[in-house]
């Protein structure tokens, strides 16, 4: 008796000491005004590009969204964990394996017919549980002071060999490299893959992130590194301060190092507004959403409803990256090869 | 279990009045229990043969090495630093010592990440081993160096009078009689050092030198939740609790009280003579190091960096929302601890103190653990509370109990328990007694408390990245974001409003330190 009292006094104090400022939920019932609908977006896209985004969205259509800002496999992880309780509505990432991640555990309601049209085969996944809305080059960044455009690899997997020992960055723990890593996965199979990550364990300098590499192989810290195109022509388009001594090297054509990265929207099963939720990803890869990102500083590549890239890039019709099918870029192998090889 | 037979041992000795308190403070620490629980119960589940495969590994190696080399030599260095440091301002007549005494504790104003930010946004340079030791050695020795100072402050000159009048030269003077005296302080407050370097993320991320807590970051980001970021957090725990154990130990054993009336006179302080210059260089390259670089640097990002902007909007959003967090965390961790505080100083005997002891174990852990814990602990059993602000304040209260527990001890050890007797006698009932008497007497205690909560949480990073509620940004998330994008420009402002807010703080416990040992 006097056990269950006391049992029954701790909850209420546990309670009492942790409810005191608990913030409610936005509650909104489905079909009523969409202005009065709030969606969640579980975002892993740069912030300022997604708030440009749903900005424009919100303009449109009424609909106001609030974002929970995070990483590819972070979100894709806490989705999971989240199950039905979930307050995402939708989910976007800058890489496919985290969409994929989600879509393995039947996480999407299926992308509206008409947004499907918007969106090229090539960049969705054949069944079609999300599409992708943006793209991303791989590109070789190097410092000609230090690396003489001649001694340029040809193609990604030769970084594992003993001659690039030390001599180039690359950002493993961020989604952008384990993105490459599932396309030399796709491509070149688990018993290649892992020897190849072998070889950049003992290689490669890691570093917290695609901007910090630019940033030391413009210092001349390093000769080179592994990153993504925008993040050099966005600096170019500022002011040059970290990349004004670099210059981007593309990988052969078709290497696993001239992979292109699908950015991907999809609407959650457990949304609680499915039809607001299809209208935003219909927006993201609609003309309007499209030309956005085409314009804005972000400089990812605008890949849906026929919008061209950003006049800065080079055109998407020039890049010949690895066909690689979207589904089979694998989040969580990768990470366990990564693991496997002490990168991780 | 525990905590029911804990509640029916108070019952049998004491009425029902400390039974109310006693089971709010198990409650206590049975909430600050629950990381430690998270881990212990999740290595257990996962059984030998998975923990074996995550944890024997070559990068888990590189970890413990990195992680063991940086503690090793951070916490000598913090240890001599702050013991020369203190010896010269307290025990010398270097010119300037109390503006000198200031300065030297201020750096504890400049979150560690925000320092790291300013060594390697000037310089690469510092990026690695040797830039870890640097930059957290010059973060962290103030906390060798408050108690130092103050232990030196409170001693009697009259032992070493005695051992001079013994023969001894000042050397040994110094090393057989002032040294072990100060031995407590040095090694609590190294052994401080130690838990902070474990617990240490954004310092350390930043310099790009991977250690426990970092590695388990990458894993939340790879993974969220995943098993091989809670097997690494077992080991940080591990490592957390050897170093705890340590400090308690410490702390409980030696004691070097002063008996008889009266008050210890003044140290006669050794005059530096010739060798004055080089000690005023010395202490001035501490303070240059530890305190001009850092803000030098803010200063100039500020001025010149290309992305720097005020978004002023932004800003005040920040700033009201870190102090809205400041001063609720402060509030809800003040009156957790009360029950605690009162515990320990009023009914003193093995459950107050095991109660107080667990209360300490949830602030050893790192934020990345307690923010874990409660994520995975809330999905699956409070899923009401999952993303709300209430899970940042419980993380917050989990983290920074002890701050307030010991403000609230020393207050209720100087409160006369014989006052709530007497109005107890008069005919007042136990709340009555609480609110019109124990409460007013112990409100500087109250202050003190909630005031050093407030400043650890105006800069927790790790685990509000981890906990904040959609759409919550506080001070410490801005600056991460943006100093994550290298926009070091952009992250100038929030850093420099985390130490502007510190500030006053820091100020204080360099005055508090000294009048209360």
């Amino acid at each position: 008796m006097r056990g269950a009292r006391a049992l029954a006094g701790i909850a209420a104090i546990t309670l009492l000491a942790t409810t005191g400022c608990s913030t409610s939920e936005p509650t909104t019932e489905a079909g009523t005004d969409p202005s009065d609908v709030t969606l969640t977006l579980y975002n892993a896209q740069h912030v300022d590009l997604a708030e440009a985004m749903v900005k424009d969205f919100t303009a449109q259509t009424g609909i106001k969204v609030q974002l929970r800002n995070g990483k590819d496999f972070e979100l894709a992880n806490q989705i999971v964990a989240e199950g039905a309780a979930s307050p995402a509505d939708v989910f976007i990432t800058e890489n496919s394996p985290a969409m994929s991640l989600v879509a393995a555990k039947s996480g999407f309601a299926t992308v509206d017919p008409d947004t499907q049209r918007q969106v090229p085969a090539r960049f969705t996944p054949p069944d079609k549980s999300w599409v992708g809305f943006a793209a991303r080059q791989t590109v070789f960044v190097y410092n000609p002071s230090l690396l003489p455009a001649a001694q340029l690899p040809t193609s990604l997997l030769d970084l594992a060999k003993p001659e690039w020992k030390g001599r180039y960055g690359i950002a493993a723990a961020g989604a952008d490299f384990q993105a490459i890593v599932s396309a030399v996965l796709a491509l070149q199979g688990p018993e290649q893959t892992s020897a190849w990550l072998t070889g950049l364990k003992t290689n490669a300098k890691i570093y917290p992130g695609n901007g910090a590499i630019l940033k030391a192989v413009n210092a001349g810290e390093i000769p080179a590194g592994v990153i993504y195109h925008y993040y050099w022509y966005k600096d170019r388009a500022e002011s040059g301060a970290n990349s004004s001594k670099t210059e981007l090297h593309l990988f052969d054509a078709k290497d696993p190092g001239a992979f292109l990265s699908v950015s991907g929207a999809g609407v959650l099963k457990s949304s609680k507004h499915p039809k607001e939720a299809q209208q935003l990803v219909a927006y993201l890869t609609g003309a309007k959403g499209q030309q956005i990102l085409s314009d804005s500083t972000a400089l990812e590549y605008s890949i849906a409803s026929d919008v061209p890239a950003n006049a800065k890039l080079k055109p998407l019709s020039e890049l010949s990256p690895p066909d690689v099918d979207l589904s089979r870029l694998n989040g969580p192998e990768v990470i366990a090869l990564m693991q496997k090889a002490g990168l991780l | 279990m525990t905590v029911t037979s804990l509640a029916r041992r108070w019952g049998a000795r004491t009425s029902g009045y400390p039974v109310a308190v006693a089971v709010t403070a198990a409650a206590v620490a049975a909430l600050t229990l629950i990381p430690l629980g998270y881990v212990a119960w999740f290595a257990v589940g996962e059984g030998w043969h998975a923990a074996y495969q995550q944890l024997v590994r070559p990068r888990v190696g590189e970890l413990l090495w990195n992680t063991a080399r940086l503690a090793v030599a951070a916490m000598t260095a913090s240890a001599v630093l702050g013991t020369a440091a203190a010896w010269l301002t307290e025990r010398t007549d270097l010119p300037g010592r109390r503006v000198w005494h200031v300065l030297l504790a201020v750096p504890l104003a400049v979150p560690a990440f925000v320092n790291s930010f300013g060594w390697v946004s000037l310089s690469p340079a510092v990026e690695g081993y040797g830039g870890a030791v640097l930059v957290v050695t010059l973060s962290y020795y103030p906390l060798v160096y408050l108690p130092a100072a103050a232990t030196l402050r409170g001693l009697d000159p009259a032992l070493e009078d005695t051992a001079r009048a013994l023969g001894l030269s000042p050397t040994r003077v110094f090393l057989r009689v002032v040294v072990p005296q100060l031995r407590p302080a040095i090694l609590g407050g190294t052994l401080l050092v130690g838990l902070h370097l474990l617990a240490e993320f954004g310092a350390l991320q930043m310099l790009r030198f991977p250690t426990f807590t970092t590695a388990i970051y990458d894993q939340y980001q790879a993974t969220f939740n995943g098993p091989t970021a809670t097997m690494l957090g077992s080991v940080l725990v591990v490592a957390c609790l050897l170093l705890l154990v340590a400090e308690l130990r410490l702390r409980g054993r030696v004691r070097h009280a002063r008996l008889g009336p009266g008050s210890a006179r003044r140290a006669t302080p050794v005059r530096l003579g010739r060798r004055a210059p080089v000690a005023l260089t010395a202490v001035a390259g501490i303070v240059v190091l530890a305190l001009g670089v850092p803000l030098a640097s803010l200063a100039y990002w500020l001025v010149t960096g290309t992305s720097t902007r005020f978004p002023v909007a932004d800003l005040t959003a920040a700033t009201v929302t870190t102090l809205g967090l400041g001063v609720a965390g402060a509030a809800v961790t003040v009156t957790l601890a009360l029950p605690v505080a009162w515990l320990t100083a009023r009914r003193p005997g093995r459950t107050s103190t095991a109660i107080e002891r667990a209360s300490y174990f949830g602030s050893a852990l790192p934020g990345i653990i307690v923010a874990l814990a409660l994520i995975t602990v809330c999905i699956r059993h409070v899923p009401a509370l999952y993303q709300t602000t209430a899970m940042l304040l419980a993380a917050y209260a989990i983290l920074f109990m002890p701050r307030a527990v010991v403000s609230l001890r020393a207050a209720l050890a100087h409160a006369p328990p014989h006052l709530d007797d007497a109005a107890r006698a008069l005919g007042s009932g136990p709340l009555t007694v609480a609110v019109r008497v124990t409460l007013p007497l112990i409100a500087p205690g109250i202050g003190a408390g909630a005031a050093l909560v407030f400043l650890a949480i105006t800069t927790e990073l790790t685990s509000t990245l981890l906990l904040a509620p959609i759409g919550t940004a506080t001070l410490a998330t801005q600056f991460w974001a943006n100093s994550d994008a290298v926009a070091y420009g952009g992250a100038a402002p929030y850093a420099a409003l985390m130490v502007i807010l510190s500030a006053p703080m820091a100020y204080l416990l360099t005055q508090t330190t000294g009048r209360i040992r």
